[in-house]
């Protein structure tokens, strides 16, 4: 270890002139340069972007809507509603004859948007939440951040499902429930984050210099903050996407016709065992593809953004 | 010690609390009425049947009642949907089969997890490295409601070795896909995590003067790598317990064990509150108790936290 | 008397990546019984590494090859489980940084007890008993109540003593110090290296002490060996190399160390930059540096030569040295 670290130095201290750049580099541009080699996670972005555009061009080629029954399908799911491009059923159909390539497709829509819109929250609340929390410290970053220990130490997902049977099942319920747990993380981060950039210099001057507090976390704390909310953010999708899935696993999710891939894996699952396999074998290819390569990315971005922290 | 805990609970309790308050309100604010059947209930009935529940009374004072009525006799209340049933009832059915294989799942993800994960840093790149790294990216994406008819496709129809679903009182070829599929993800992290840690402990200088002493090496790993080592991985065994018991709702509902899950989400389409009521403060409770344990056991392995 | 180490031909080398870098190059000393040899070098120069590997410690990417004779047993030859019989009990070794160089989750008797119940077979008990009277006699005040301490509730002195109190609990043949001293504070610097003279000359222990620091090796070596870019340039009594230093880097050293004596003297470091060991100059690996270079030392590279009292060096440069500028 020693060692190795020992040579490291000399030979990086003999190389680094050469290395110097000639015109300064931002850290974006660098870290973008890194992203760039590391094959898995550009691999990753570019089948994301694959699944994205699918997404949208997709629907054009389809020939059934998500919720018109095929009646020709219905009794003979099996052999009549297997996958099939003369029938139109490109993924097959479900159980009761819908056309399974709309529903994986409005599915996909829907995880993507409930994880964006899931981290977008984290991202707003989150880092304001955990910025002020940190800048200001003392009593209001304990009380702050005893909040969050206390909603972080609830089984969240006994509230959320409470949450959508009191309030009834809904696009808006689904987004509140999970915006209300998916800023906790982010705020703790962004805090700690916070705390050791309240200490630099530049910071430091700025106070020094008599700026408000609010133009102090604004313009100088949270700028410096985007690349770790970059990375959380990222990850945080496919957790998101994970919690719908599972909400919509036990049947308290979108409400039909429209569905989610949590829905579809949930629907395929029972049905797997009368030998309809694609049932399941579509919404969880696509739904393992998008997690896979949401983390990866994630994964991409933090060695990008902070090659020390590894 | 003592002091730790008291303070630990200053927190706990009022957790707890606040958390009673939020969920009976939430009922509270519930639209429509758990007794309102098909046929129009005389309202002479529906005062019967409120008074009987105690809803008569102003809200506050069920309140209190209620959280009188659960934290000094332990008595949740009778059930909304089932009138020969009390939520305890519902609960002593439905909880035992929930904390056997929830159990198994913990104590399994965790033993086998950190084993894995400690074989795989002292053998670097060897098979256990491989399988731990594999592992733990693919649990990332396979989730236990994924795992579940994964390992009944396998297990159940083209294996025929395992039953798919049912509790059959707890014999051990019900239990072992429900523990598999609520294990799989944690264990998969569990190694992870217990590999970088170990990987970053035989690194430090005090594993490197362990070995100028002359210890053997499983002196070494486990006399002094494997405590600290630990640390992070007992700090993510709360979340591990939280994901359990989430879980477990999972499980419940897809092999139909009977378990607690399987109670909630029956009595959440019953609008059975009293019920879900009941539940959700007793899994709550006993999350907040897990936590409380993580933390000692942490304290306990950290020395540099005062006890 | 035979020396109670003979170290012949060890070199070390890492991989890298793709390449191999070698740390340290066919190394020769001998070590005399209750002698203290002080091993002199920058960072990099290979000093370290070669006491590593004698122990067994070198980093996953490192190899050895060579001699180490401990009386007749050569250390290098052994199996880690043999060497294990000998490390801790015959050799032992202290660190650096003595804040880091304790387990953190155990308590100081544990560390301390267990070498005794390993190499001398004592039960648990016997030897807490004797590691608190170790840990007394290394300055530790309070020393029963201090065993039952953790490592992050004692100073890096304190620390420090407890890593010498361990490493002499089986009374060693040999006890090497990689720079002990150097995270430590001046006036702590002085109590400790003050309690390795007594302690080694108490237990008839050699000692080698590695280090970059002259002011260190003044007090306490009684031979020194000098090394760059992993092979030994100059060996000699320290008294000889510091007063007729032959070698034009131990000269550089001596006038890179402050001297508080001689207060009007200005500092004259040595230019340039420790070498890249995956890059060491043709020649004299220090001729890029060097005042006194000429063609020869371009072209070839000098090779250790023995000189009068015992002493060797490795330079082609003949006749008396001036520092400062080249006459």
């Amino acid at each position: 270890m020693l060692a190795d670290n020992r040579i490291k130095t000399v030979t990086s201290l003999e190389a680094a002139p050469a290395e110097l750049p000639t015109k300064g580099r931002s850290l974006w541009r660098d870290a973008g340069r890194r992203f760039m080699a590391n094959k898995a996670a550009l691999t990753s972005l570019i089948v994301l972007i694959g699944v994205v555009l699918f997404t949208i061009v997709g629907p054009y080629f389809a020939k059934w809507s998500i919720e018109k029954v095929d009646w020709s399908v219905v009794g003979n799911v099996l052999h009549a509603g297997a996958p099939s491009l003369e029938t139109g059923h490109y993924f097959g159909t479900d159980e009761v004859g819908r056309d399974l390539y709309s529903r994986v497709i409005q599915g996909t829509q829907i995880s993507l948007l409930v994880g964006l819109v899931g981290s977008a929250i984290a991202v707003i609340v989150g880092t304001i939440y955990g910025a002020v929390a940190g800048y200001f410290g003392g009593r209001l970053d304990s009380a702050m951040m005893r909040l969050v220990d206390i909603i972080y130490s609830i089984p969240y997902m006994f509230i959320l499902i409470l949450l959508l049977i009191v309030f009834g099942r809904s696009f808006i319920m689904l987004f509140v429930g999970i915006g209300l747990i998916s800023w906790l993380g982010m705020s703790r981060v962004v805090r700690g984050q916070t705390l050791t950039l309240k200490n630099r210099e530049f910071v430091e001057a700025a106070i020094a210099t008599g700026s408000k507090p609010r133009d102090v976390i604004f313009r100088h704390i949270v700028p410096n903050l985007l690349g770790i909310v970059a990375i959380y953010a990222t990850l945080l999708v496919p957790e998101m996407i994970l919690l719908e899935s599972f909400i919509s696993f036990l049947g308290l999710g979108v409400q039909e016709p429209n569905t989610s891939l949590g829905a579809l894996i949930s629907e395929g699952a029972q049905t797997m065992q009368y030998g309809t396999y694609w049932q399941l074998a579509f919404p969880l290819v696509f739904f393992i593809t998008i997690l896979f390569t949401f983390f990866f990315v994630g994964d991409g971005l933090r060695d990008a953004l902070d090659p020390k922290d590894r | 010690m003592i002091q730790f805990i008291l303070k630990r609970l200053a927190v706990a309790i009022p957790t707890l609390l606040v958390l009673i308050v939020v969920s009976f309100f939430l009922m509270k604010m519930a639209p429509g009425n758990p007794f309102a059947g098909e046929k129009t209930v005389p309202q002479s009935v529906l005062d019967n049947i409120y008074a009987r529940y105690g809803l008569d009374k102003p809200e506050w004072q069920q309140l209190a009642e209620y959280i009188y009525n659960v934290v000094f006799r332990f008595d949740f209340g009778p059930s909304f949907q089932y009138r020969d049933r009390t939520v305890n009832d519902i609960i002593a059915q439905g909880f035992p089969v929930t904390f056997t294989y929830g159990a198994w799942a913990f104590v399994a993800a965790s033993v086998i997890g950190i084993a894995l994960g400690v074989v795989a840093a002292v053998r670097q790149n060897s098979w256990a490295d491989y399988l731990s790294v594999g592992f733990s990216i693919g649990a990332q994406v396979v989730p236990n409601f994924v795992m579940a008819p994964i390992l009944v496709l396998v297990f159940t129809l083209w294996l025929r070795w395992l039953p798919g679903g049912g509790w059959n009182g707890g014999h051990w070829s019900n239990v072992v896909l429900p523990v598999v599929a609520l294990a799989t993800s944690y264990f998969a992290n569990i190694a992870r995590i217990t590999r970088s840690s170990m990987l970053e402990v035989l690194g430090s200088n005090y594993i490197r003067t362990a070995r100028a002493k002359g210890l053997p090496g499983w002196k070494v790993i486990f006399g002094h790598a494997l405590r600290p080592a630990l640390l992070p991985v007992v700090s993510y065994l709360g979340p591990v317990f939280v994901g359990m018991v989430t879980g477990s709702v999972v499980i419940d509902l897809y092999f139909s064990t009977g378990g607690i899950g399987q109670a909630f989400v029956n009595s959440a389409l019953n609008r059975d509150y009293s019920t879900i009521l009941g539940i959700t403060i007793l899994l709550g409770a006993l999350t907040i108790t897990a936590n409380l344990v993580v933390d000692v056991l942490y304290a306990w392995i950290d020395p540099k936290i005062e006890l | 008397m035979a020396p109670v180490l003979t170290v012949k031909d060890l070199s070390v080398r890492f991989a890298l990546h793709d390449s191999v870098v070698t740390a340290v190059n066919n190394l020769n000393f001998t070590l005399e019984a209750g002698e203290t040899l002080a091993v002199v070098g920058e960072s990099g120069s290979g000093k370290s590494q070669a006491f590593l590997a004698l122990m067994g410690l070198l980093a996953k990417n490192g190899s050895v090859s060579g001699q180490a004779l401990l009386g007749d047993v050569d250390l290098l030859a052994l199996s880690k489980t043999e060497l294990n019989q000998y490390r801790g009990r015959d050799v032992a070794m202290i660190f650096q940084d003595p804040m880091t160089s304790l387990n953190p989750a155990l308590r100081l008797k544990q560390q301390l007890a267990e070498v005794l119940v390993l190499h001398k077979g004592q039960d648990q008990k016997q030897a807490e008993t004797s590691a608190i009277a170790m840990l007394e006699r290394v300055g530790i005040p309070e020393p029963a109540k201090r065993a039952n301490a953790y490592p992050h509730q004692l100073s890096g002195g304190m620390r420090q003593r407890v890593m010498i109190a361990m490493a002499l609990l089986c009374q060693p043949k040999i006890l090497i110090a990689d720079e002990p001293t150097t995270a430590l504070d001046v006036t702590v610097q002085a109590q400790m290296l003050d309690l390795f003279k007594t302690l080694t000359d108490d237990f008839g222990t050699s000692l080698v002490l590695i280090t970059h620091d002259l002011g260190v090796v003044a007090g306490v070596a009684d031979r020194m060996m000098v090394m760059y870019g992993g092979r030994p340039v100059e060996k000699g009594t320290v008294d000889d190399l510091f007063y007729d230093p032959r070698h034009p880097y131990t000269l550089g050293l001596l006038h890179s160390t402050p001297h508080i004596a001689k207060r009007a003297e200005r500092l004259d470091p040595i230019q340039g930059m420790p070498p890249s060991l995956e890059n060491l100059p043709k020649g004299c690996s220090f001729h890029p540096r060097c005042a006194f270079a000429f063609d020869r030392c371009l072209a070839e590279r000098p090779a250790l030569t023995a000189l009068d009292n015992g002493r060797e060096k490795a330079c082609f440069h003949e006749g008396p040295m001036r520092y400062g500028k080249v006459a």
